[in-house]
């Protein structure tokens, strides 16, 4: 086996230092009738070459060459390539978590650096190592507000991710925290009426998303009038993070939940991506998840630590604020690099560059079909409605390599034959053309077959 | 030094200040196409949610961060370096591999919405990996959602609660051993178990009466880890497994020492009823400095109804799919289907590995350890002389008298040329030395070692200050942990 | 190290120093010495409620966090706010460094309390197992 530096000779001499005969003696621990006197059955012993040919087979059957329009929390952003060969060095790749500081300060210090950054683009004043994703930092954000209060009902806007919904669903099960929706309203934006009318003073807080889950700006002020008025908090989830190029970030809001995915992390089919919760210093001590604190060493030389690791699962064990331990350091790396890549004038642009292509795209989508919730500014997402049943049209797309816009009949029936499409930098008019020209090829045949049967009829 | 390492030599490497303090208006480290659509006024479309100032953000060039990243990362210890025997951390090699084929275009770029019909590679992957786990754990059906070990205990205790609950009542509480991983007890409290401690006995196993007498219908599940966090197989497993189950619980294992295991003894043979595996751990992915990690659950046929949704299955037309119309199930525990990521690499191991491999790599990492406990017996104290699996713990007893601590002995191993052992922990043990060679070391590394911890036990009784104030050779001593607790500074801010 | 006798101790390592029906409340020079460095005092709010033996707060070191229990029952009435930005005062003089003061409940309660000499002894025998 190609991995394992011994040679049978090796094996034999350590043995036999040990006073051994067989391997099998070291497994004498193990009752006799349990163990395994057989193969297992799994795929033989295959050379690189053949593994290589696997995934490759695979990845062909994995819609290669298809053009996409798809993003609802999983974003197609252009990679740098120096982020893949900055963490491919073996000394982020394969070091642990940075517990013993001083032969991890290159982990530790680019942390604080990560660390920064999202609290320069979130307006917040701290922010943790990373969570796991997006769904279970706002989950955790969530049960962190219930710690901060004293009170356990939650608010959710339904214009939050659906899946991101479920999550928090699963965690609240049995933290006794009752959850409530705030439904949103014809601009697309949460129902601020709605809102006043659920939130009470048993109220913890109340989750939205900014940009929401059709693309729509929330207007957070005044979510967090409302908010704040009840003695509640206001905990926002991002899930675009390169909106915060030209959004300005919810700044009134007291707990911050974000997905990083889009700052450089591949979409990989979901996962693995990086989440990380940002709060205002206040609340630091309730925050869930890894932090590297800034401190001197024993001559007085900056580094870095992992601190207030008495939150944590390993130290205070039953009374932590989360179970949270391995959490996505190096994906945190790759936002970190992209971060830097970009950096303060960059960010603006790429932002600026995916909020006309998704304007553009709204407007050619416009001419044919009913691009919803009009009313309110978005970012790089919209919701077309359309005649024909989405899947239908996006099954027509497929033939000719399109991954069209997300069909929301299973989220939000009420929505009709709506999909949510996304643009990023990436989408070019060419192919935002031909998308809308199938889209509206669909309109044009419902439209004509209907005008038949009227004539029929008449 | 009069006891020099033959491992490590001392070499120069290059200072590096925050990435912000190189940066200045005007340097730029990116360039985007000419837009292709018409320019938009940000301000007509956004208002007054337009930002115009992205505050401290940096302006530096490629070169520069290039240069700031691969001169931090020169400060970092790590399995390409040497040996990394962190104890139930299991830091093996991470093969190159795995990080080649998850970057092919198609499983790097698959979104996670695109329609199934054309994800049948990424589906393929996913089932290929769960009936790989299945047969290594011995158990029934898994869950590849979670995102990591804890994660992953968080599931399965959601999974028992229900089953419980289905029976018609979830039960008050989970029993936990003194020896288990913190992350344990912190998951019963996430699903609202009270936790009850349950005391090791002079081997170090579960003490069987005390798990007789604390046995009842209030007891949803033991949470064991098997072996052990002082790498000791529990020998009496069937009989802890038969008392649980005489009175309804299940048995939980966490797999976070499955390294011991694979191959060799499958936990569904031995009364397990569900188990979460550290796709991280034992199948190879990388640790990344603190991850990204993955924690499959694995469960008996009982529990199936119970798995996160959505599960894999396949469909009538003969593709896969996934089935959201689960009633029983415990919901989502993460957005779309885990750290799929870490499913392609965990499966490129196991392909490179085989059944043979795989067994060979037990019977390395069970045979590293025990060499290291032979050759360490002696010059430190070895707290259970129950035999060693995987790990071995063993203690800063005879080195106190010196006042010389597990932490010390840790951080002058790092002069040696080695990562320290897990100190500190399992909590049993008080100055635990837990180390954990896996059987990435060949006996040439694993002789250096026990070289070196020996050498260290003799500066502790010839000078024991050099050992007090290790490590000398690092670029930062060691760091002022309180300072940083007391006025935390969590975020570089520019000077005013 | 001389236990004041102006108080009262428990088993749990806090002092309770009363003046008339109200009491300060802080930790034993004892418990700090064996905490270490104490990073964070975390303390209820005034007027919470407290009951004798229950925990009220914590103190932690960079790796470890303690319960403080409450030696007696009563209302909080004024909380030492000095600790939340120096908490290294406990480490510097844990007898002059109180916590919190409360009204209280039961005076009598303190009789059951050790002395400064009981409590003398009983840290000795804890330190002899």
């Amino acid at each position: 086996m190609r991995y394992l530096p011994k040679s049978p000779a090796d094996r034999e001499a350590m043995l036999k230092a040990m006073g051994l005969r067989s391997v099998d003696d070291l497994f004498a621990p193990i009752p006799a009738e349990y163990r395994l006197n057989r193969d297992l059955k799994i795929p033989r012993q295959m050379a690189e070459s053949e593994i290589v040919d696997y995934f490759r087979q695979r990845s062909r059957e994995n819609a290669e060459g298809y053009v996409s329009f798809l993003g609802a929390g999983a974003y197609s952003h252009y990679r740098p390539v120096i982020i893949d060969s900055l963490i491919s060095r073996g000394e982020f790749l394969t070091a642990y978590t940075p517990y013993q500081a001083e032969i991890s300060q290159g982990t530790l210090q680019s942390i604080f650096e990560f660390q920064t950054m999202i609290c320069e683009l979130t307006g917040m004043e701290v922010a943790n190592a990373s969570m796991y994703d997006g769904s279970t930092a706002a989950a955790e954000a969530v049960m962190m507000a219930v710690r901060l209060t004293g009170r356990r009902s939650v608010i959710v806007a339904r214009s939050l991710h659906p899946e991101y919904r479920e999550v928090l669903a699963t965690y609240a099960t049995h933290q006794g925290m009752p959850l409530s929706t705030a439904g949103f309203g014809e601009n697309g934006r949460v129902n601020l009426a709605d809102l006043e009318k659920s939130i009470s003073a048993e109220t913890a807080c109340v989750l939205i998303q900014s940009p929401n889950f059709f693309g729509t700006i929330e207007d957070v002020a005044a979510v967090a009038d409302i908010v704040h008025r009840n003695g509640a908090l206001l905990v926002v989830s991002i899930a675009e993070a390169v909106s915060l190029g030209i959004v300005e970030p919810p700044r009134e809001a007291d707990i911050i939940a974000m997905e990083a995915q889009s700052f450089g992390v591949p979409l990989g089919f979901g996962g693995p991506y990086c989440g990380v919760i940002a709060t205002r210093e206040k609340f630091v001590r309730q925050m869930p998840g890894r932090l590297v604190g800034q401190t001197v060493d024993k001559h007085g030389k900056r580094g870095f630590v992992l601190t207030l690791a008495t939150r944590e699962q390993h130290i205070r064990r039953e009374k932590a604020t989360s179970n949270i331990c391995t959490n996505q350091a190096l994906v945190a790396l790759m936002v970190n690099i992209f971060m830097t890549v970009y950096g303060k004038v960059g960010l603006r642009e790429l932002a600026k560059q995916n909020l006309a292509k998704a304007a553009y795209a709204a407007a050619q989508f416009g001419k044919q079909s009913t691009v919803l919730f009009g009313g309110a500014p978005r970012f790089n997402e919209f919701v077309v409605r359309t005649s024909e049943d989405s899947y239908a049209i996006n099954n027509r797309l497929l033939g000719h390599k399109v991954i069209g816009g997300l069909p929301l009949k299973k989220f939000y029936p009420e929505l009709g034959n709506a999909a949510l499409w996304c643009c990023t930098e990436l989408s070019t008019r060419s192919s935002i053309d031909t998308a809308v020209g199938l889209v509206a090829e669909s309109e044009r045949s419902v439209r004509s077959a209907k005008q038949e049967a009227e004539e029929v009829a008449r | 030094m009069k006891h020099m390492t033959r491992k490590a030599t001392r070499h120069v490497n290059q200072n590096e200040g925050l990435i912000f303090e190189k940066s200045s208006a005007g340097k730029a480290a990116w360039k985007l196409p000419p837009l292709d659509v018409p320019e938009v006024d940000s301000t007509s479309l956004l208002g007054g949610v337009e930002r115009r100032d992205l505050g401290n953000m940096p302006e530096v060039s490629e070169i520069e961060i290039i240069r700031h990243f691969t001169r931090l990362s020169t400060w970092n210890y790590a399995i390409d370096l040497g040996m990394y025997p962190l104890g139930s951390c299991t830091m093996k090699y991470n093969p190159r591999v795995n990080e080649a084929v998850v970057r092919v275009e198609g499983i790097a770029n698959g979104h996670p919405y695109q329609p199934e019909k054309i994800s049948q590679g990424a589906l393929q992957i996913i089932k290929t990996l769960s009936q790989c786990l299945i047969e290594i754990t011995g158990m029934d059906a898994i869950t590849l959602q979670p995102a990591a070990g804890a994660h992953g205990e968080m599931t399965g205790l959601l999974m028992v609660r229900a089953y419980h609950h289905s029976k018609g009542r979830p039960r008050k509480k989970v029993l936990i051993p003194d020896s288990a991983h913190g992350t344990n007890p912190a998951t019963a409290a996430m699903v609202d178990y009270a936790v009850e401690n349950l005391k090791s006995d002079s081997r170090g196993m579960v003490d069987i009466s005390a798990l007789a007498a604390q046995m009842n219908e209030d007891v949803a599940a033991l949470m064991l880890t098997n072996p052990n966090t002082l790498g000791v197989f529990e020998q009496d497993i069937h009989k802890i497994a038969d008392i649980l189950h005489a009175k309804g619980g299940l048995l939980y294992m966490d797999g976070a020492n499955m390294n011991a295991l694979v191959g060799k003894v499958r936990p569904g043979d031995f009364g397990v009823d569900l188990m979460h595996l550290n796709l991280h751990k034992t199948f190879s992915t990388p640790h990344g400095g603190g991850g990204p990690g993955s924690g499959p659950v694995a469960v008996k046929k009982v529990l199936a109804p119970f798995l996160p949704k959505p599960v894999l299955v396949n469909k009538a037309d003969g593709t896969l799919g996934f089935e959201y119309n689960r009633p029983q199930s415990v919901g989502r525990v993460r957005a779309f289907y885990g750290n799929f990521g870490m499913f392609v690499r965990a499966l490129a191991y196991i392909q490179a590995n085989g059944p043979d491999g795989l067994r060979q790599t037990t019977e390395d990492a069970v045979l590293n350890a025990n060499y290291i406990r032979k050759g360490l017996e002696g010059a430190y104290e070895l707290p259970y002389s129950t035999p060693t699996m995987h790990e071995v713990v063993f203690s800063d007893k005879l080195q106190a008298k010196k006042g010389v601590r597990t932490m010390d002995i840790a951080k002058r191993l790092i002069d040696y040329g080695f990562h320290p052992y897990t100190t500190a922990f399992p909590l049993i043990v008080p100055g635990a030395m837990m180390i954990e060679p896996t059987e990435s070391e060949s006996i040439e590394e694993l002789d250096l070692f026990v070289e070196a911890m020996k050498s260290i036990a003799e500066e502790v009784e010839e000078n024991a200050q050099t050992v007090l104030d290790a490590p000398h050779s690092t670029r930062v001593s060691r760091l002022d942990e309180t300072a940083a607790a007391r006025k935390p500074v969590l975020r570089w801010k520019p000077v005013t | 190290m001389a236990y004041p006798t102006d108080r009262k101790y428990t088993k749990e390592h806090e002092w309770i120093q009363p003046n008339g029906n109200t009491a300060a409340i802080g930790i034993t020079d004892h418990a700090q010495e064996s905490l270490g460095d104490i990073v964070f005092v975390e303390l209820p709010k005034v007027g919470a409620e407290l009951t004798s033996g229950k925990t009220f707060g914590t103190v932690e070191s960079v790796k470890a966090v303690s319960d403080l229990f409450a030696p007696a029952s009563g209302t909080v009435t004024e909380i030492n706010g000095d600790l939340a930005t120096s908490p290294e005062k406990v480490n510097k003089d844990a007898h002059g460094a109180w916590m919190i003061k409360i009204s209280l409940k039961n005076p009598k309660e303190l009789d059951s309390l050790l002395s400064s000499s009981d409590y003398d002894k009983f840290v000795a025998e804890e330190g002899g197992h």
